[in-house]
């Protein structure tokens, strides 16, 4: 008898808490919607801007009651989400292309992303030319002899095929994942790739400003060092902008004030704050 | 009156405790389901992504597995190198853990004092606990410098350090099976042995080995099992460059290495060819648990 009122207890503990879960989820669903009002801004694109874009939504959506969506699926496709009108704003971490930007996309700047060359503190190579980088990263150039360093094999250290980094990377350096040399090491994420390269004098990799510390040596690009500065002024070429694009005469109210905002004193210091570089 | 009360409240508690019964099976069937469930979950997953590519996109599987260039984003897909390193790796753990591992066993079994034996098995055992991360944190801050500076190479990691990592990992599985296979072979061949006025090691790798063979072939299996899915450890020392391993010094990316670096940005055809790579290395694990159960099939004869 015991035993089976148990049983039966806890089936019906069971059910009640199976009510109870669906009941809490179809809350959260009805809040969501009433929190809406109609004013929810669809964002997505670029990998690398999203953390950026999901840190700013965060901060915005404390002073405002904006319900921001961000879906972070990659530049090109968020940029074609923006002109469809799948999208309200697409996140690019590149420039766009022509073909794009004839379809009548506006942009706007939010904020800057540099990538520094690194090698370890010992190595004697502080300047390299564009052309130069490339040589290293497609198996050309194989000793720092060459570049004016010590007689030793250059050993290449590269982020994984599709990361956001490598794709930039590559894109301004100009030379393709085919072309990347295949003996290469491969690293993924940033701190991978600064502690492999801090504990290998032969190595050369490529990093985000953000990661940059005494245990690895930067390079400079056609002489131009790798600061926020030189990245504003469009004199280190190494760098990206980070792109918020929408679709002429699309933009909703909403939309205007979150851009406003990143573009706001107190927007540009999160996005310095997450590792990017300001505008101003 | 009161007998026929009597019974049907003996009735009534048998059908209580026949419910119970029933319901309490159906418990254990519902537990025992779930594992079967979750194998058949899994395997059903890889293999629809992983075979989407060549059932419906027209991709080769024949290219797939001996092509050499892995290019995703120029939409190549070989694993020929990753297929390679693996065996390699794999191979070359069992050369340097096999011994290490079937001696460690021998030792204990046969040689160490009682007292000698608690110390180290314990300390065995411990080894098996050591989450897989970590063994290649201490690969990546030891193995790979020390090799880096033995050698005068100009990375450290590589195929070797890789087959250092695993030999060092597939120990506590080698020497736990074959310990146990060793010590269940009966005390009456070792005096048997002894008595013919065979020394110890004599009888130990005349006798005692012999007898336990499909046990200790097992725990070989087992340890392979382990070298050849073992990712984390791997990842860090391996170097991950997309070449096929000629000399121990190349760097190498194995096929669970490669799923887990590029899982992460991974999307489309990209994503299912990694389930692929998946399907690869599952047929590995597949054909090493067959070849178990052949062994274990021959030892209960």
């Amino acid at each position: 008898m015991n035993i089976l009122t148990k049983v039966k207890m806890g089936l019906l503990m069971f059910s009640l808490l199976a009510l109870l879960s669906s009941c809490s989820s179809n809350g959260d669903s009805s809040t969501q919607a009433s929190g809406n009002n109609g004013s929810t801004i669809a964002i997505s694109g670029s990998t690398s801007v999203g953390p950026l874009a999901e840190k700013l939504a965060a901060k915005y959506s404390e002073q405002d009651n904006a319900n921001i969506e961000i879906n972070q699926i990659g530049s090109s496709a968020g940029i074609t989400n923006a002109i469809n009108g799948v999208s309200e704003i697409g996140m690019s971490s590149r420039d766009l292309k022509e073909e794009e930007q004839a379809s009548g996309l506006q942009e706007v700047v939010i904020a800057y992303d540099g990538i520094v060359v690194v090698t370890h503190p010992t190595n004697q190579v502080k300047n390299l030319t564009l052309e130069q980088v490339k040589q290293i990263f497609t198996g050309e150039v194989t000793n720092w002899k060459e570049l004016g360093g010590d007689d030793m094999e250059i050993v290449v250290v590269s982020r994984e095929d599709g990361s956001g980094s490598r794709d930039a990377f590559q894109e301004i350096v100009d030379y393709s994942s085919g072309e990347l040399v295949k003996s290469s090491i491969i690293a993924s994420g940033n701190g991978n790739i600064k502690t492999t390269v801090a504990n290998n004098k032969h190595a050369v990799g490529f990093i985000s400003f953000e990661y940059i510390d005494e245990t690895i040596s930067t390079i400079d690009i056609n002489g131009v060092k790798a600061t926020a500065e030189n990245v504003l002024e469009q004199n280190y070429k190494l760098s990206r902008p980070f792109l918020f694009v929408y679709k002429e005469g699309k933009l909703t109210d909403a939309g205007q004030n979150f851009i406003d905002f990143i573009l706001s004193e107190d927007g540009q210091r999160i996005a310095a704050e997450a590792g990017a570089i300001p505008v101003k | 009156m009161s007998i026929q009360t009597n019974s049907v409240e003996i009735g009534k508690a048998n059908k209580r405790k026949y419910f119970l019964e029933k319901v309490s099976s159906r418990v254990f069937l519902i537990c025992a389901l779930l594992s079967v469930i979750s194998l058949l979950l899994i395997i059903g997953f890889v293999f629809y992504k992983g075979s989407h590519p060549f059932l419906v996109e027209g991709y080769s599987f024949i290219d797939f597995i001996f092509g050499t260039d892995w290019v995703p984003s120029e939409d190549k897909f070989g694993i020929f190198p990753m297929i390679v390193a693996s065996i390699f790796a794999t191979i070359g753990a069992l050369i340097i853990g096999v011994p290490v591992g079937l001696f460690t066993a021998i030792f204990l079994a046969e040689i160490a004092s009682k007292r000698l034996a608690k110390i180290i098995s314990p300390a065995i055992q411990l080894l098996a606990g050591i989450p897989s991360v970590l063994y290649g944190v201490f690969g990546l801050a030891i193995i790979v410098p020390f090799l880096q500076n033995t050698f005068g190479l100009a990375k450290g990691q590589s195929l070797l350090a890789v087959i250092l990592v695993l030999a060092i990992m597939m120990l506590p599985t080698i020497v736990t099976v074959a310990e146990t296979a060793i010590r269940a072979v009966p005390n009456t061949y070792r005096e048997g042995s002894l008595a013919l006025g065979v020394s110890q090691i004599g009888t130990i790798f005349k006798v005692v080995v012999p007898a336990a063979k499909s046990g200790i072939m097992t725990a070989i299996v087992l340890g392979l099992g382990r070298a050849i899915g073992e990712t984390m450890a791997v990842i860090l020392v391996a170097g991950n460059s997309l070449i096929v391993p000629t000399s121990l010094t190349d760097s190498v990316r194995p096929l669970t290495t490669n799923i887990a670096l590029e899982m992460g940005y991974a999307a489309g055809t990209h994503q299912e060819m990694l389930f692929a790579t998946g399907i690869v290395l599952f047929s590995f694990i597949l054909i090493l648990n067959f070849v178990l159960a052949k062994i274990s099939a021959k030892g209960g004869n």
